[in-house]
């Protein structure tokens, strides 16, 4: 398979452990639980055609998953026809080649790079740094983790685990050639700092990267959605532009498109529409005053034609909202870096195995309580935690998994055989658990103790661990 | 094997068919020609005022502002108005598009530039193709006339639009662009924007002007 990011999967336990003792990362994954469920909620609600149009949403993916072959050739021939050019890559290596030979092509010495999630997957910045060209990133969080070299942690929101404080010291770190003692304090003043940096750079580029959210067939265009306008400033101010997308992100037409656009922006941010929504088709015209001479599409597959007619086809339809892992218990107890590759939080767990195999992320499908969040949000309805299962069983038949693991439990079974470990962990799920049941009282589930909450409701806690009381009341006795 | 036959192979394996089957390429070409429409929400079809109505306020509630004029005449005295109310040069960037140039910029003291911008400029105005009501958004299309940066590298962009090109929704205004550029005849860009540029990537507070325009300001021209 074409994986090029070394994935950490494997140690996803360990990893977890790590994420749920990080103070920073538990301070700003609060803002992913405070922000998104009630955005969404309010989109959704103010939409009274929104389960319909969920539904239209799903039937469009997997009607051209039925048809991908034929969408396929459609698109090519009026990528072509407009003028453009169009690469089928298999796998991550022959992707990376294909950008690489574009890019010395246009003489390449600085790429500016709109956000792509295939781009992280195939690892494309490494490869154009080890041949002398300069990949930017320009969305201000994927800037601000590349300046880190870090992976996203978060679909739509890569530095989502990130707070102001980290990303002034980053700033003064790398902007060396600006007043020390600039005044950083607001995140505004980061945001026009990050602003005139990469003006800059997107002036200078000579080659302009974005991924793309769909591809439509019936006009050969691509379509990028973004609320900065990086994806716009990225692609027609170079001469070059360059499209990586996998071929799942086909739909046949412009109405299949609006379609799945009115349920994206509302599942991902709670927006109703995102800023910027940009439909590209072929090089500019010849007469136009602007925009990119040369325009190329990479098709990468790299997993994808295998997951067709398997139990992980559903996956295929996925378009990278986001909303999954912002309801997703696991993912704000741990946040996107413990799943240790590209995609993380419940689709990531989805698939992963499929992408870098089930021997190397085994575990992921493993991190779900199976409360059934992530599928009720999903806009175009994969049935996640069912997929989940489907890897578990595999995972089991093929003896992947020790017994133990089959059990939601055994997972929290980790941290209870540390006790530090599990003292810390508890902590943090209890101080957040307190915040959020306590409308209730009671919870009908619990992060990791599926098996347990199926039986019976787990009681609010009250904002401390019995371990923790235990000892308090203890010292009261004895001293 | 090319990659390209081998993926559309391996596709066709996984899905079981041939690729020649009459009847599954009917419906695919079928569904390329027709383009069905899909569900439109009910709040994309409603008549005319009530529609321009739900534009401004969509707009408003995606953080722009919108003025009204009563004609195209109306149009430079009310943006020259609008930059100073900002306190903003009295500069103007745009392209040539005929119902921009033909507008009597010479009633007002705008020094006005032409043309595709190269990152410096402080205001521009477009001209959009039309709106879409359901969300306030604009629909410009890119060509020699309608330089594409001038949407993106201002921090203050102006979006001039008639009150008549103001869609309910997004399908009718993908059928005024098959006609102006026939069928499955795109521009080289089509962009929807839906308010100004912002960013959340920072804490998850959303700050505005992130690459593209700080103010996204919109002229709805009645006549
Ligand atoms: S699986 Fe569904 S909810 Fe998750 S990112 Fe994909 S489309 Fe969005």
């Amino acid at each position: 398979m074409g994986m090029t990011v070394h994935a950490t999967s494997p140690q996803f336990k360990q990893n977890a452990a790590r994420a749920l003792a990080d103070t920073q990362l538990q301070k700003a994954l609060g803002n992913v639980k405070q922000g998104f469920i009630d955005k969404r909620q309010r989109a959704a609600d103010k939409l009274p055609e929104f389960e319909a149009l969920r539904d239209a949403a799903r039937d469009i993916k997997n009607h051209t998953l039925q048809h991908l072959d034929l969408y396929l050739e459609a698109y090519e021939e009026k990528v072509k026809a407009s003028g453009g050019h169009v690469h089928f890559a298999r796998n991550a290596e022959e992707a990376r080649s294909i950008i690489l030979s574009i890019c010395r092509e246009a003489d390449a010495k600085t790429v500016t790079k709109g956000k792509s999630m295939i781009s992280e997957e195939i690892g494309i910045n490494a490869h154009l740094e080890a041949n002398g060209i300069t990949p930017v990133e320009t969305d201000l969080g994927e800037y601000i983790i590349q300046l880190r070299h870090e992976m996203p942690s978060h679909i739509i929101a890569p530095a989502v685990h990130l707070n102001a404080i980290q990303v002034e010291q980053d700033f003064r770190r790398v902007h060396t050639n600006l007043d020390p003692k600039r005044d950083l304090s607001e995140p505004v003043q980061l945001l026009t700092e990050a602003r005139a940096v990469l003006r800059e750079r997107f002036l200078a580029a000579d080659v302009g990267i974005t991924g793309a959210n769909f591809l439509v067939a019936e006009t050969g265009t691509s379509v990028i959605v973004t609320n900065e306008g990086n994806g716009d400033l990225t692609q027609i101010l170079p001469k070059t532009h360059i499209v990586l997308a996998s071929i799942e992100k086909l739909v046949p037409t412009l109405e299949d498109v609006s379609q799945i656009l009115r349920v994206l922006a509302r599942s991902a941010t709670g927006q109703e529409m995102s800023v910027y929504t940009t439909f590209s088709t072929g090089p500019r015209r010849s007469a136009d005053a602007d925009g990119p001479q040369n325009y190329h599409v990479v098709l990468i597959d790299n997993g994808r034609s295998a997951m067709l007619g398997t139990d992980f086809e559903e996956m295929l339809r996925c378009i990278r909202c986001g909303a999954c892992m912002n309801h997703c218990p696991v993912y704000h107890a741990v946040g996107g870096h413990a799943y240790g590759w590209v995609y993380p939080g419940p689709m990531g767990a989805v698939l992963t195995p499929s992408l870098i195999g089930v021997d190397k992320a085994g575990h992921l499908p493993n991190a779900s309580t199976f409360c059934g969040r992530c599928e009720s949000v999903c806009p175009v309805r994969i049935p996640l935690p069912k997929l989940m299962r489907h890897w578990r069983e595999r995972e089991f038949e093929r003896h992947l998994m020790p017994a133990t693991f089959r059990s939601g439990l055994s997972f929290w079974g980790f941290f209870a055989k540390r006790p530090a470990l599990y003292r810390l962990a508890t902590r943090v799920a209890m101080a957040s658990l307190g915040l959020a049941g306590r409308r209730r009282g009671r919870f009908t589930w619990l992060p990791l103790a599926r098996g347990w909450t199926k039986y019976r409701d787990f009681p609010t806690p009250q904002g401390d661990t019995f371990q923790a009381r235990w000892r308090r009341e203890r010292k009261g006795r004895t001293v | 094997m090319s990659a390209r036959d081998e993926i559309l192979a391996n596709i066709r394996r996984s899905l079981r068919v041939g690729g020649n089957e009459t009847i599954r390429r009917q419906i695919a070409t079928e569904r390329l020609e027709r383009a069905p429409k899909g569900l439109v929400p009910s709040r994309g079809q409603l008549p005319a005022e009530e529609r321009l109505a739900l534009f401004k306020l969509q707009a408003e509630a995606a953080l722009a502002t919108v003025t009204e004029v009563d004609s195209s005449a109306d149009v430079p005295q009310s943006i020259a108005t609008f930059l100073r109310d900002h306190n903003l040069p009295a500069t103007l960037r745009m392209g040539s598009d005929l119902r921009l140039t033909a507008m009597p910029w010479n009633d007002t003291s705008l020094e006005i530039a032409h043309g595709p911008s190269q990152g410096s400029d402080l205001n521009a105005v477009s001209h959009a193709f039309g709106g879409v009501a359901e969300t306030g958004t604009l629909v410009l299309v890119s060509g020699p006339e309608n330089p594409s940066t001038l949407n993106f590298l201002p921090d203050n962009h102006i979006i001039i639009v008639s009150a008549k090109d103001v869609a309910g929704d997004y399908e009718t205004v993908w059928n005024k662009v098959r006609f102006a550029f026939g069928k499955s005849g795109m521009p080289r860009t089509v962009n929807w924007i839906t308010g100004p540029s912002r960013s959340g990537d920072i804490e998850q507070t959303m700050l505005l002007g992130a690459h593209g325009p700080r103010r996204l300001h919109i002229v709805v021209v009645r006549d």
